[in-house]
């Protein structure tokens, strides 16, 4: 069993996936838990199909395709706030006008290359791919991520919580908001890698989304979701190491079934044993 | 120590003579409606005195709390807090909003909802310290919420949450509170606990506008009353109600 384990670890490009797997899931995770209370679900899945198109260009020209990505991801999120804000379109229009959009640039695009090969990778993802340069730039993102999430922890926790309060103190919580979803884009891209263009929303909503049934702490559902997700990641790992299926759809699927599993000791703590679970809750 | 304040002016200190708010022939729209939510409505408020806002839903009482708390634009005219326009002094005015304007569910505890009154003193990067956790504790227990700081904020009752809400109003230490509604569908317990803490704060020296449904207790409880109607003073109303002893804004005018 051990040696089972520790086997695939010999190879260098195997030591790269594992600390690229830590590092996607931490990033998602965390990040994941403020897209899931504040509800932002579709526009995450929106900004990792909208890096289709980055992704292609930045290919065709051999250019980055990471900072292909990063780009196309941070244009949509300004167009999403330019064109739902004052009186134009809702939000969650705005997001689906250009979501497509951009998805069906990204398809035209990919569809005039002759090669698909490499693309595939950023379709549904490959972790076993993952380079050097990719790694530092995935290891820079987890760190912007997790150091914004610290220092700004209150003023997001506020204006997530309570906005009409925040702009009576006289943050601005549009700017907060601007500066989370450019968090996102940068998250998504990380996600891409892992998972792939189209699965990526998984990784920022599901992990985070089974936490949220297990705690209702902040801090603690951050954990659990990082838990979730890095797990979830390894697993893909091994799966796709040993079975040479594909990384992306079983990194998804387990953390698939995490959310189930947490969704089962939800009902279990609700339904089986209600007072147990006040007077614990009441005592933390 | 360093401070950076969440909107970059200086602390504006008041200005001599002026009195707590002064609205002049306000008029207020919400963004992307020509309707006026306040048209014309006059106000002078003294330092320490307690006025009530009284009308039915829609009348524009939570409008005319939101414009003060720089929440909605003016676009008629005047605000002043101190002397000074509404936005200017963050700290310096305290807005309680209605209940339901809260997402309960947000996983946040007790205390660390309170808390948050603490955020506009500390601004960006500060994180609470040993003071601030002592005047929320403080309030906590003069709310009787001592018990409950841990729990998550949709475990608490209504009157619960309500008095949590007013702590956190208070935290924030300001001369000027904006109360919508503290007392609406509260249990008799959560009732008597506030009114004895705005009681506490009349004494201080505090100024409260409250907009509220209790026409019974309006001389009891309170200096002055403005009655609005579908966003103006509404000057015929008021003699259906016993206001003896209470300043009636707006009918003399």
């Amino acid at each position: 069993m051990m040696h089972w384990l520790v086997e695939p670890f010999q190879y260098r490009f195997m030591q790269m996936s594992l600390l690229a797997a830590v590092l996607v899931g931490t990033t998602c995770a965390t990040l994941g838990v403020y897209v899931v209370i504040r509800r932002m679900a579709f526009i995450g899945d929106a900004l990792a199909h909208t890096a289709l198109p980055g992704l292609v260009v930045a290919y065709l020209n051999g250019w980055s395709l990471f900072l292909g990505a990063v780009v196309a991801g941070l244009l949509t999120s300004i167009g999403i706030g330019w064109f739902s804000r004052r009186e134009g379109v809702r939000e969650d229009t705005a997001i689906g006008v250009l979501f497509t959009g951009m998805f069906a640039f990204g398809i035209l695009l990919l569809s005039r290359t002759r090669s698909f090969r490499d693309l595939t990778h950023m379709l549904f993802g490959n972790i076993l791919g993952v380079s050097r340069s990719d790694l530092w730039l995935i290891g820079g993102i987890t760190a912007l991520v997790l150091l914004v999430l610290t220092l700004f922890h209150k003023e997001l926790e506020l204006t997530s919580c309570d906005p009409v309060y925040a702009e009576v103190i006289g943050l601005r919580t549009d700017l907060i908001r601007y500066a989370l979803l450019v968090l996102l884009a940068l998250t998504v891209v990380t996600g891409i890698q892992a998972v792939g263009v189209v699965l990526t929303s998984a990784l920022l909503v599901t992990p985070a989304a089974a936490a949220s049934l297990l705690t209702n702490r902040l801090p603690k559902m951050m954990l659990i979701s990082t838990f979730i997700a890095v797990g979830s990641s390894v697993v893909g790992l091994y799966a796709s190491f040993y079975q040479g299926v594909s990384s992306g759809a079983s990194i998804v699927l387990c953390s698939t079934a995490c959310f189930m599993a947490a969704w089962l000791i939800r009902l279990g703590r609700t339904t089986i044993r209600p007072q147990a679970l006040t007077a614990r809750e009441h005592s933390t | 120590m360093f401070h950076l304040p969440y909107r970059q002016r200086r602390h504006l200190d008041p200005l001599p003579g002026e009195p707590v708010l002064d609205i002049r022939n306000l008029i207020v729209e919400y963004p992307g409606s020509s309707l006026r939510s306040l048209d014309g409505v006059s106000l002078t408020v003294p330092i320490g005195a307690r006025i009530a806002l009284v009308g039915p839903n829609g009348s524009g009482k939570s409008t005319l709390l939101k414009a003060i708390s720089g929440l909605l634009p003016v676009r008629g005219g005047s605000i002043r807090i101190t002397g000074h326009p509404p936005g200017a002094c963050h700290h310096r005015v305290a807005y309680l909003s209605q209940r339901s304007e809260l997402d309960w569910r947000f996983p946040i505890s007790v205390r660390a909802l309170a808390m948050t009154g603490r955020y506009v003193h500390l601004g960006w990067l500060k994180r609470p310290g040993v003071n601030d956790g002592r005047i929320v504790d403080e309030l906590l227990s003069r709310l009787e919420l001592s018990g409950l700081g841990a729990r998550q904020i949709s475990q608490l009752s209504g009157g619960q949450q309500q008095r949590l809400l007013l702590a956190r109003a208070l935290a924030q230490e300001s001369d000027l509170l904006l109360l919508d509604e503290p007392l609406n569908a509260v249990d008799a317990r959560t009732r008597a606990i506030i009114t004895t803490v705005l009681d506490q704060l009349r004494d201080k020296g505090k100024t409260v506008i409250s907009a509220t449904h209790d026409l019974d207790r309006l001389s009891a409880e309170f200096d002055g009353a403005l009655f609005l109607d579908e966003g103006k003073v509404a000057q015929s109303r008021q003699g259906q109600y016993s206001t003896k002893g209470i300043q009636l804004f707006g009918s003399d005018s």
